[in-house]
């Protein structure tokens, strides 16, 4: 799995593109936002539209990183969620947790 | 449906990589039995959890252990079975994880999404020690989405019951 990192208007703008699945993906996702966090970042939004698949591995990581970001004082943000990971974070209704965006100005705006 | 003749066996070693081998296999099988992408794309999910489980919980990462997947075809259903080689598992001890207190822990998922992408999900203990758990999903029956459903809380589908840890 490939994730790209850039920052805009103070908030972390994360694309993982690929799986985020057990033992592949959700380590990586863990590792680029050790990363970011490290390097002082604070809001950290998640481009999701080139994840093509989650499991529950997965989902495990998004939740961990909430509550580390929020524990930290920041927020974590999800972006452009495609409708199968969608479908994913409704039905354990962890979409009730994420805040979620479509549009990414109005995204960083939120922050 | 076409193929009904279709079953292959498949053992792994427990490494999370060998999931994407089992992926593969699956995903090809389904496709020559003719089930679209997006039911593909459920299946294929609950079958990872399976084996993930199989390998994380049930055989606790001990590479030398197998992991068996087993797909068949029995009337209009499709039944992957994935084998372990632990200590046995009782689905009744996993906590629902849409209640408010587990909502944000990271783990215990999987059989929840296993039960809401799939038509039926079994548990038994094998004679000759592990876990089997058993998938069914009904194919080239009436048209169907293919989407995930509601499940029933973790528990409340299982077969035989043995001692296990929480998945």
């Amino acid at each position: 799995m490939k994730i790209d990192a850039r920052t805009r208007d103070g908030v972390t703008v994360l694309k993982p593109k690929g799986k985020i699945t057990i033992g592949v993906g959700d380590v990586a996702l863990r590792q680029a936002v050790h990363e970011q966090l490290e390097g002082g970042a604070k809001h950290l939004l998640i481009d999701m539209s080139g994840v093509t698949t989650m499991d529950s591995s997965g989902v495990g990581e998004l939740v961990s990183t909430y509550t580390t970001v929020t524990n930290r004082g920041g927020k974590l943000k999800l972006l452009h969620l495609p409708p199968k990971v969608n479908d994913v974070l409704q039905i354990t209704q962890l979409i009730t947790v994420f805040e979620t965006y479509e549009d990414e100005d109005e995204a960083v705006r939120s922050f | 449906m076409p193929s009904d003749h279709l079953h292959f066996k498949l053992a792994i070693d427990s490494r999370f990589e060998n999931i994407e081998l089992v992926q593969v296999v699956v995903n090809d099988s389904l496709e020559r039995l003719g089930l679209g992408e997006d039911e593909r794309h459920w299946v294929d999910l609950a079958v990872r959890e399976a084996v993930a489980n199989a390998i994380k919980h049930g055989n606790r990462g001990e590479a030398g252990k197998k992991v068996e997947i087993d797909l068949a075809v029995e009337g209009d259903e499709v039944v992957v079975q994935v084998a372990d080689e632990g200590e046995g598992f009782d689905p009744g001890t996993v906590n629902d994880p849409r209640a408010p207190e587990n909502l944000l822990r990271p783990d215990g998922r999987g059989l929840f999404y296993m039960q809401s992408f799939m038509d039926r999900v079994d548990y038994a203990v094998r004679s000759e020690g592990g876990t089997v758990v058993t998938l069914r999903k009904q194919v080239g029956g009436p048209a169907r989405n293919g989407g995930p459903d509601e499940a029933e809380p973790p528990g409340t589908t299982g077969g035989e019951r043995g001692e296990g840890t929480k998945r």
